[in-house]
């Protein structure tokens, strides 16, 4: 397929130029890939990253001008644009989140985990932190 | 913090481990291992039925009118007050993954609480009913809906014992990537399933939990400390008559 059919869309290139396969096949067969990835994580537990639908927003979703995350479903966004264009009904993101996020923890979990984080590497559990907190009031 | 970061952070810090292991060598080629913790799993390995993950909640030390682990459920799992959605619900209707429940001994009058949420059953009801396999039990006794699969009939809510289970009755936008909800389907606990996926080796509940009411392990791992404790004290299953053999169990009740 020629680069100049279908919309013009508007690509992040922060992390590369390069998807996981190449642009051809992704226009060709990235739902395919999803279909087989979704039933072997939800059911498997299998969490590769290659065709992970988080791992798509995380590179796909544009910032705009203040600096906010835009959804990928929104007109003119990476999905969106192409499955108005061919009118495809986009299912995913009924459930899928549209937009990356930081890595959700618990609010008395993530001040302390700001406060450390400058510091130390950054600890994962609550129970690392206390034993971290525990060192730091000893001194 | 981004992704990378992340795992950036996790790599460091796990290399720092794998250091301070070596210091724990008690002889040559004989390393003093923690063992009964969880480990991650690779992420292109299948969940194993080597693993029953499930809690030991302690509704003696569960603490009255505490509700920590409810809010921490929220805000991992993006639901309730950790959402910015569901605002035409009401109170009945709305997602609830875990609630805190008051037990009163009427003769006594003695009362405690208890988290309740999916009992992760070995023989769960709600897969038994289940009219398109939507609602299934993992290799590891997760108990999960396969929200691409379910219809939203609402038969495993009706057949669950223990109410762990809701229903999506609006559109959803504020979901966590970790965690799709969408409207239509039948959702409950996971079980931090993308917790035990990375490694977290806890749930956000067990995490959150300062009065060390909640121990997250592995059932079948007779060394991990929910094992041990289980083995130490005794302990009680809800509704046991029903023998669904639950995931999560309780003392002091």
């Amino acid at each position: 397929m020629a680069d100049s059919v279908g919309p013009e869309l508007k690509i992040n290139r922060a992390n590369g130029d390069e998807c996981v396969l190449p642009a051809d096949e992704m226009r060709k067969d990235h739902m395919k890939h999803l279909d087989h990835q979704r039933d072997d994580t939800m059911h498997d537990g299998i969490r590769t990253k290659k065709f992970s639908l988080k791992e798509c927003i995380n590179c796909h979703a544009n910032k705009d001008e203040s600096g906010k995350y835009v959804p990928v479903n929104a007109p003119g966004e990476f999905c969106q644009s192409c499955h108005v264009y061919t009118s495809v009904k986009l299912d995913c993101f009924e459930c899928h989140a549209t937009k990356p996020r930081d890595t959700a923890f618990h609010p008395i979990v993530s001040d302390k985990m700001k406060a450390f984080a400058d510091v130390h590497d950054a600890p994962k559990t609550k129970s690392m932190l206390d034993s971290i907190a525990a060192k730091a009031g000893e001194k | 913090m981004s992704e990378q970061m992340i795992d950036q952070y996790r790599r460091d810090f796990f290399t720092k481990a794998g250091a301070t292991a070596a210091t724990g060598a008690i002889a040559p080629g004989v390393m003093l291992m923690q063992v009964g913790q969880a480990q991650a799993r690779p992420l292109d390995q299948k969940a194993s039925d080597k693993n029953r993950w499930g809690l030991l909640i302690d509704s003696n030390k569960c603490a009255d009118g505490c509700s920590d682990c409810v809010k921490a459920c929220e805000t991992e799992n993006a639901w309730g007050s950790g959402s910015t959605d569901e605002q035409k619900s009401d109170a009945a209707q709305k997602a609830q993954w875990i609630r805190t429940v008051t037990l009163k001994n009427k003769l006594t009058g003695s009362e405690h609480q208890l988290p309740m949420m999916c009992q992760h059953c070995e023989e769960p009801p709600c897969v038994d009913v289940c009219p398109t396999g939507a609602s299934f039990k993992r290799a590891d006794g997760i108990v999960l809906v396969d929200k691409h699969i379910c219809i939203g009939c609402r038969y495993c809510m009706m057949a669950c014992p223990y109410k762990a289970r809701s229903f999506i009755h609006e559109d959803l936008h504020d979901q966590s990537p970790d965690v799709p909800r969408g409207k239509g389907t039948v959702e409950s606990c996971t079980l931090c399933v993308h917790k035990i996926d990375r490694g977290d080796g806890t749930t956000a509940c067990a995490d959150a939990c300062t009065h060390k009411a909640i121990l997250f392990g592995d059932l079948n791992d007779p060394n991990s400390d929910i094992s041990i404790e289980m083995k130490k004290h005794a302990t009680t299953q809800i509704r046991a008559d029903l023998d669904l053999n639950t995931g999560v169990r309780y003392r002091g009740i």
